[in-house]
């Protein structure tokens, strides 16, 4: 079980925590004006990187805070 | 110390492994092979051994099977059997299965048992399921116990032998924290063949110091992210009668900064013809069975050797007594055509140039080359590199926090590296003696086309079962990549996965079984509904109590009456499982508008709304009642096993979307304890209960809450229902929540009424066309489709799921919710039934969702999507039941009281 490491709390243990996808997706300011192309990849479009992806965490069963990591998804390490 | 083997009478010596105590007594037939039933011997001298299978019989459940012979430690009194053999080891009917090889060759399952398709579940599965298998599995439940612990350290080191103590005598002498484990029951390798007196200082100083863990027995069968490691160590299996507190098992989950793996090496066998037979095993095996166990395999050997491994093993085998009667060394042009002897090798034959000869022996030894034990580092994430030096593979990349020492990391003495030796494969030659794979096989799999050595292995199962072909994954790769023209590297390594040796469920369970398998959820008034005799439902972790059956009554019947009292008089229900959470704040108002699709702000404080909640993807996720308590501050309720996502999900967008919202979240499900009362005498119930609180029609119609005290309890009380009578949902703090229930209850009694489960709920709602979120709906549902387009705070220009309501597909002709009437009213429709135009056309137009009997409408009913449904009512639709199509007839989905006149009264 991986070490993940909470800003707020340090490394703990990974069932501490819940995954949120990839990081730094915002939500339209004003939903109603975006193109139907738009808002569907705002929805659906998610990157798939062999490599570097920065993505959300959640320590849940901690501090419950939110917060973006950068993990290689080929050796499944994050990157500091 | 005596034991038993197949019902015989044997001597054993202290230390002994069974395999050891076997040879001393002269027994080399210690199993049969899985596919052909052959006769074997013991192969290997450690956990690598792929042969000797037994099963260990402590009475009762405590019969363990697929031990390996040559690690099961002998007690005083232990019984061991044999296995895969019917009757007896010696004879075996099942070894006709080898006279037939020439028709069991690689891919023989797959190719044999394809057609009739039908007679693979009737036939072929059964038959194989009942041939196939190597021990028998218990059939009682394990009465053993099983702990588990967690352990942090600075270095954990894997194996005891030289460099493996080196690396933790190292460690300790720094005055870190050490964990040293070993699969053995002593430590020391390599080295308790020769025990000296260096070895027994090295051990008593990291025994006496306090910073080292000393765990024996113990196999770290896993590496697991950032080097958590899992270990298995045996605690009681050794002991004739174990004290009743120790566990049998107890794993280990470290976490360690440095793990030091020092796992050895594992010497490779030899492919000729005849090489599976009784007495035929691995040099080292021999040596350590000779010199450490005092257990010659026999008087007369031969070594065969690819290496000069082979000339280290005779010497050794010679000062142990045994004569040496050939050292044939391949690398001099000898090949072994064929080996003699039915239940133990006799003779071999060798040829070199054309010449051939037979020598006579009772135990033949091979050295073949030695492959490193990388499984643990690979399992880390190391890349491993081919190192044609020693014929095997050998850790290449880095891996974080993780060392490989000794001979795993490819450093032993150059007697000890050998290419992949020679194969001749003609005759039976075989590469993994578990699964009976032949050189033969392999080419086979190699000309039906199949190129990489993961399908090689699928197809002709080398290198699988319970020893992962530790001894056979180098020879096969060999011969794979002589088949196809290439090189070893080129044809790859297959995936070690864990674990490195088999562990017991038992051990990786722990004490997660029986009641503490899964935790349960249960409410405040738990133990007055198991009293009454409430049967329950699970609800995620919850139990809920689903019907209170009387003497005689089954479900339907108990149901009915249920309902029956709701709607005649008053019933009780416990809906304390529902989500709470109250959302507190200046910005409170502004959140719960751009969370729900409801418009919030003019809800005055005293009032309630049925709020509906959409992923951003516009589909219905959750919903509940909400009260505004204050102008800053609402008790939400979600559904009961939404309760946590839907926080969760609100937190997400307090956090990441909004931050500048000054709002706050907290879960109050468990907080406060939940009783639904409802029916027309609900109101008469509640009065005395309220301390003087004015519940009347005027002062709290349908949809509000008040707060204030009953029986002196702080209270919570909701006006709001889910049966569609008049009907209230009494909030107390949790630990008040069985005594307000008796209190609510004597008054129940006053009025004949009674308590009613989560069945009597469904059918309740479903008769007022109320949806229940997760029946009716399934995450493709919007607002509108189940009638709930007029929850939309039109006005508001944004909420969660707003933008997606408009997305093509979203509007227009779309499945909607409606209701189902069956010509008898006594049918009761299937749920998840499909639901057609007619009989002929077999295009799906929607389903049904919610079906009940028992109610009290007078017949049964039922809630269905059908796509344009609300166009269809008054249309007749076929269902399509199991036994055939029944005509419906589609109406509105309300069923009972539509103007909803009960609920305001
Ligand atoms: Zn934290």
């Amino acid at each position: 079980m991986k070490l993940i490491p909470c800003p707020i709390c340090g490394e703990r243990a990974e069932i501490e925590f819940t995954y949120g996808g990839q990081a730094g997706l915002t939500r339209p300011a004003d939903p109603a004006a975006t193109t139907e192309a738009e808002w569907g990849a705002f929805l659906y479009a998610r990157e798939n990187p062999k490599g570097m992806h920065r993505e959300r965490w959640r320590h849940i069963h901690g501090c419950g805070q939110f917060f973006n990591l950068t993990r290689d998804t080929v050796t499944d390490r994050f990157i500091p | 110390m005596r034991f038993t083997f197949d019902g015989a009478d044997y001597d054993a010596r202290p230390g002994d492994t069974l395999a050891a105590a076997l040879l001393r007594n002269k027994i080399h037939l210690m199993g049969r092979s899985f596919k052909y039933h052959r006769p074997r011997g013991v192969l290997a001298s450690g956990a690598e051994e792929p042969n000797a299978l037994v099963e260990i019989d402590r009475g009762g459940a405590r019969r363990t099977p697929n031990l390996r012979a040559t690690v099961v430690e002998v007690f005083d009194g232990m019984v061991a059997r044999s296995q895969n053999r019917t009757p007896s080891l010696r004879f075996d009917i099942g070894a006709v299965n080898d006279l037939l090889a020439p028709f069991l060759p690689a891919g023989f399952y797959y190719k044999t048992f394809m057609w009739p398709v039908g007679a693979w579940a009737r036939l072929y599965e059964p038959m194989i399921r009942r041939a196939a298998g190597l021990g028998r599995a218990p059939e009682l439940a394990d009465t053993d116990r099983y702990t588990q612990r967690f352990a942090h350290c600075d270095v954990l080191v894997i194996g005891s032998g030289p460099a493996g103590l080196a690396a933790a005598t190292e460690a300790a002498a720094t005055g870190i924290r050490v964990i040293l484990c070993d699969e053995q029951a002593a430590f020391g390798g390599s080295l308790l063949s020769d025990p000296s007196e260096a070895l027994a200082t090295q051990l008593a100083a990291l025994f006496a110091n306090p910073r080292v863990t000393m765990l024996s027995r113990t196999t770290a069968f896993g590496i697991y992210g950032d080097n958590l490691v899992g270990l298995a160590e045996r605690v009681t299996d050794h002991l004739p009668d174990p004290h009743p507190a120790l566990p049998r098992e107890r794993l280990w989950q470290v976490r360690a900064k440095r793990i030091v793996v020092a796992a050895g090496a594992i010497e490779r066998p030899l492919v000729f013809p005849g090489n599976d037979r009784p007495g035929i095993m691995l040099g080292d095996a021999a040596r350590i069975f000779a010199r450490r166990y005092g257990a010659n395999p026999g008087t007369n050997a031969v070594v065969v050797t690819a290496c000069d491994t082979g000339a280290d093993v005779a010497r050794d085998l010679a000062a142990s007594g045994i004569v040496i009667a050939r050292l044939v060394d391949l690398r001099e042009g000898f090949r072994v055509t064929g080996t003699h002897g039915r239940l133990r090798v006799s003779s071999i034959e060798i040829d070199r140039g054309g010449t051939r000869e037979t020598i006579a022996c009772d135990f033949v030894a091979m050295c073949g080359g030695w492959t490193p034990s990388i499984h643990l580092y690979s399992q880390a994430g190391g890349k491993p590199r081919f190192d044609p030096g020693i014929g095997a593979f050998v850790p290449g990349t880095e891996v974080t926090g993780l060392t490989c020492v000794g001979a795993c990391a490819g450093d032993m003495p150059p007697a000890y590296r050998a290419g992949v030796a020679p194969v001749n494969a003609e005759g039976r030659a075989f590469v993994d003696w578990q699964n009976d794979v032949t050189a033969k096989d392999l080419k086979l799999a190699t000309r039906e086309g199949f190129r990489s050595i993961e399908h090689v292995k699928r197809y002709t199962t080398t290198g699988m079962a319970t020893d992962q072909g530790k001894t056979s994954n180098i020879n096969a790769l060999g011969i794979v990549a002589g088949a196809l023209g290439a090189t070893i590297p080129e044809i790859g390594l297959t995936t070690f996965r864990t674990p490195y040796t088999p562990v017991t469920f038992g051990t990786l369970a722990g004490l997660s079984r029986g009641d503490l398998f899964d935790p349960v959820r249960t409410t405040p008034m738990h133990e007055w509904e198991m009293a009454r005799g409430a049967v329950f439902e699970d609800v995620g972790a919850w139990k809920r109590a689903r019907y209170y059956p009387r003497q005689g009554e089954d479900m339907h019947t108990a149901v009915a009456r249920e309902c029956r009292l709701v709607r005649d008089t008053v019933g009780m229900f416990d809906a304390s499982t529902l989500g709470k959470i109250e959302v507190v704040g200046p910005d409170a108002a502004e959140f719960m508008n751009r969370v729900y699709i409801n418009a919030w702000t003019k809800l005055a404080p005293g009032r309630c709304r049925y709020g509906v909640m959409l992923g951003e993807n516009g589909f219905v996720m959750d919903d509940g009642v909400v009260g505004r308590l204050a102008q800053d501050r609402f008790h939400v309720t979600t559904t009961t096993g939404g309760a946590a996502r839907v926080l969760a999900f609100m937190e997400d967008y307090r956090q990441t979307e909004w931050p500048e919202l000054r709002v706050w979240l907290t879960s109050a499900t468990e907080q406060w304890a939940v009783i639904a009362v409802q029916g027309p005498r609900a109101r008469d119930v509640l009065m005395p209960l309220v301390d003087g609180q004015d519940i009347s029609a005027v002062a709290m119609p349908h949809m509000s809450v008040v707060e204030g005290t009953m029986l002196g309890i702080e209270m919570r009380l909701f006006r709001v229902s889910f049966s569609g009578e008049l009907g209230f949902e009494v909030n107390v703090p949790a630990d008040y929540g069985h005594a307000i229930w008796e209190a609510i209850w004597d008054r129940v009694q006053v009025y004949e009424g009674g308590a009613y489960g989560t069945e009597a709920m469904h059918v309740l709602r479903a008769e007022k066309g109320f949806i229940i979120v997760g029946q009716e709906t399934d995450g493709t549902v919007t607002p509108d489709d189940v009638g709930l387009g007029w929850a939309i705070g039109k006005a508001k220009k944004d909420f969660i799921g707003k933008r997606s309501l408009t997305r093509s597909g979203m509007t227009g002709p779309r499945r909607q919710l409606v209701g189902l009437r069956t010509d008898d009213p006594a049918t009761v429709l299937e749920e998840g039934a499909q639901i057609t135009a007619t009989i002929e056309d077999r295009r799906p137009l929607g389903h049904v969702t919610s079906a009940y009997g028992g109610t009290t409408v007078g017949h049964s009913i039922a809630l269905a999507m059908i796509e344009d449904g609300r166009a269809r009512v008054g249309a007749t639709l076929q269902v399509r039941m199991p036994n055939g199509a029944i005509p419906v007839h589609v109406t509105a989905p309300v069923f009972y009281d539509p103007e909803g006149a009960r609920l305001d009264a």
